[in-house]
């Protein structure tokens, strides 16, 4: 019994010239190629169109008190400010504390995932999961797309059953431990005003001047950090924020206007 | 040393257009030009940007309209899904952040849209949430996208400006405009991007959500 395989011939190409050579034989249909060898460039391009937003200042740093994590509220598209008001301090859960640096929105959606894995870590283990732990599930993440465009520059910041607790943690892969970190365009400028007046055994006031002025400084010194600088504290009840004041604000208070003493004054010429 | 060879096609188009939200006390206006532009060719004067996602919020978007097309018919069969489980309406900050993760899902090969979503929250108070094309999102008072939302934003900053919901103590950042003012607002920044931007013009589609329902206005703008 013969198959019936009508359904497997090609059709005729509708440009019947220019196949005489083949003779009786239907050609496969085709159509012209780009004259490439490079397909995927547009995937680059297409990553370079939402390129994200590195513009920013974050700190944290751990003190006797607990942790102190501080950052500014600006983003930045090249030399245009899309917003003035973006929550770079983002709550994990009520005693974890993630912030942003780089990519918007990868920040935002990692962070979520990460706070629904830790949700889950609890319901699994009735208890926390660790400052450790969370940073290490972050990281993996984050190292299995390395090379693949995301932009991540954050830290985790919480308090775990072994105290406070900090880790810096990147798209490239990278996790640290650490007592003091800056991460941004402004983080040189945040790490000078911020080592230089950084002493362990803080009062939780004092820490937090420290961490608003650190931010305060790298606002006025870097064009792309600005807006609220924010401030929280974590400590053993968990996470509470502490201030949010606008930088603009935070100047003049830093260096109130002293009206000068005038030396000369001009006078109104009587006119006549 | 031969030189790379680029790519001479991309998959992305620029179909222009500018789109605006603004959030008031109890109502929200949802607006956006209707002209479809590629290259420097008008394709159509009478395109909708705008679509309702569901009883309370309303999507503008501007971009790639195949991509906002595509990204509209996705969140509309989603809303259909959480419709069949629920047995109700999705809620404006419950959509925000479905477009969110809808937009992040093809982070690798994006939706050239940028999208402003606008409605009513659970207490019936306006809220407007503005993204980038990956999906990062926030709630603000009022927003603009597209190609003339630089020239579009410091005005709505200059007359709406609202204090930023980051300060402590806290300060009620609602727009302190009625709904009329409010959309008089729109047409007038739209009559100045229309002057100087040219993917914006034609006509503006203006849609007021408020406890009533939804309506919508439409205002000529420059056709040139």
């Amino acid at each position: 019994m013969k198959l019936d395989t009508s359904g497997l011939e090609s059709f005729t190409p509708f440009h019947g010239g220019g196949n005489d050579l083949c003779g009786g034989f239907s050609s496969v249909p085709s159509f012209e190629l780009p004259s490439s060898t490079n397909f995927d460039d547009f995937q680059k391009k297409a990553m370079q169109m939402v390129k994200p937003a590195k513009g920013t200042t974050t700190l944290a740093f751990i003190f006797k008190e607990g942790v102190m994590v501080a950052a500014d509220s600006r983003a930045s598209m090249g030399g245009y400010i899309s917003s003035q008001s973006v929550k770079k301090i983002i709550e994990i859960n009520p005693y974890m504390l993630g912030t942003m640096a780089g990519g918007a929105a990868d920040c935002q959606f990692w962070h979520r995932n990460l706070g629904i894995k830790c949700r889950l870590h609890e319901l699994a283990n009735k208890r926390r999961i660790s400052v450790t732990g969370a940073s290490k599930l972050l990281a993996n993440i984050l190292y299995s797309y390395r090379g693949m465009g995301l932009s991540v520059g954050t830290m985790i910041a919480g308090w775990d059953e072994t105290g406070p607790g900090l880790y810096y943690v990147d798209s490239e892969g990278g996790r640290l431990k650490g007592t003091r970190f800056s991460v941004g365009s402004g983080s040189p400028y945040a790490y000078g005003v911020l080592d230089n007046g950084y002493r362990y055994d803080m009062s939780i006031e004092e820490a937090a001047e420290l961490a608003r002025r650190s931010i305060y400084h790298a606002t006025f010194r870097d064009g792309a950090s600005g807006g609220v600088a924010s401030v929280y504290y974590v400590g053993p009840d968990g996470w509470k924020k502490l201030s949010g004041d606008d930088v603009g604000e935070l100047h003049y208070k830093y260096y109130p206007v002293v009206p000068s003493s005038v030396e000369q004054e001009m006078t109104e010429v009587a006119t006549s | 040393m031969a030189t790379k060879q680029q790519a001479n096609w991309s998959p992305y188009d620029n179909n222009g257009g500018t789109c605006v939200a603004i959030a008031g006390a109890d109502y929200c206006v949802i607006a956006a030009d209707t002209r479809m532009s590629t290259g420097y060719s008008i394709l159509t004067r009478d395109y909708s940007k705008i679509s309702k996602l569901a009883d309370k919020c309303v999507m503008a978007s501007s971009g790639f309209q195949a991509d906002v097309k595509a990204l509209q018919k996705n969140l509309a069969a989603r809303h259909l899904i959480y419709q069949h489980q629920h047995n109700k309406q999705m809620s404006c900050p419950a959509m925000a952040q479905l477009l969110s993760n809808t937009l992040y899902y093809k982070r690798f090969f994006p939706y050239y849209a940028f999208n402003v979503l606008g409605g009513l929250d659970n207490e019936g108070k306006g809220c407007v949430f503005t993204y980038d094309a990956v999906g990062s999102y926030e709630r603000v008072g009022y927003s603009s996208q597209g190609s003339g939302s630089t020239l579009i934003m410091p005005v709505l900053d200059n007359q709406l400006k609202s204090p930023s919901p980051l300060l402590l103590p806290a300060v009620d950042a609602v727009t302190p405009l009625s709904e009329s003012e409010a959309v008089d607002m729109v047409k007038d920044v739209f009559a100045s991007a229309a002057e100087r931007d040219i993917y914006t013009g034609d006509k503006v589609e203006i849609v007021i959500v408020n406890a009533g329902g939804i309506r919508r206005e439409y205002t000529d703008l420059r056709k040139d």
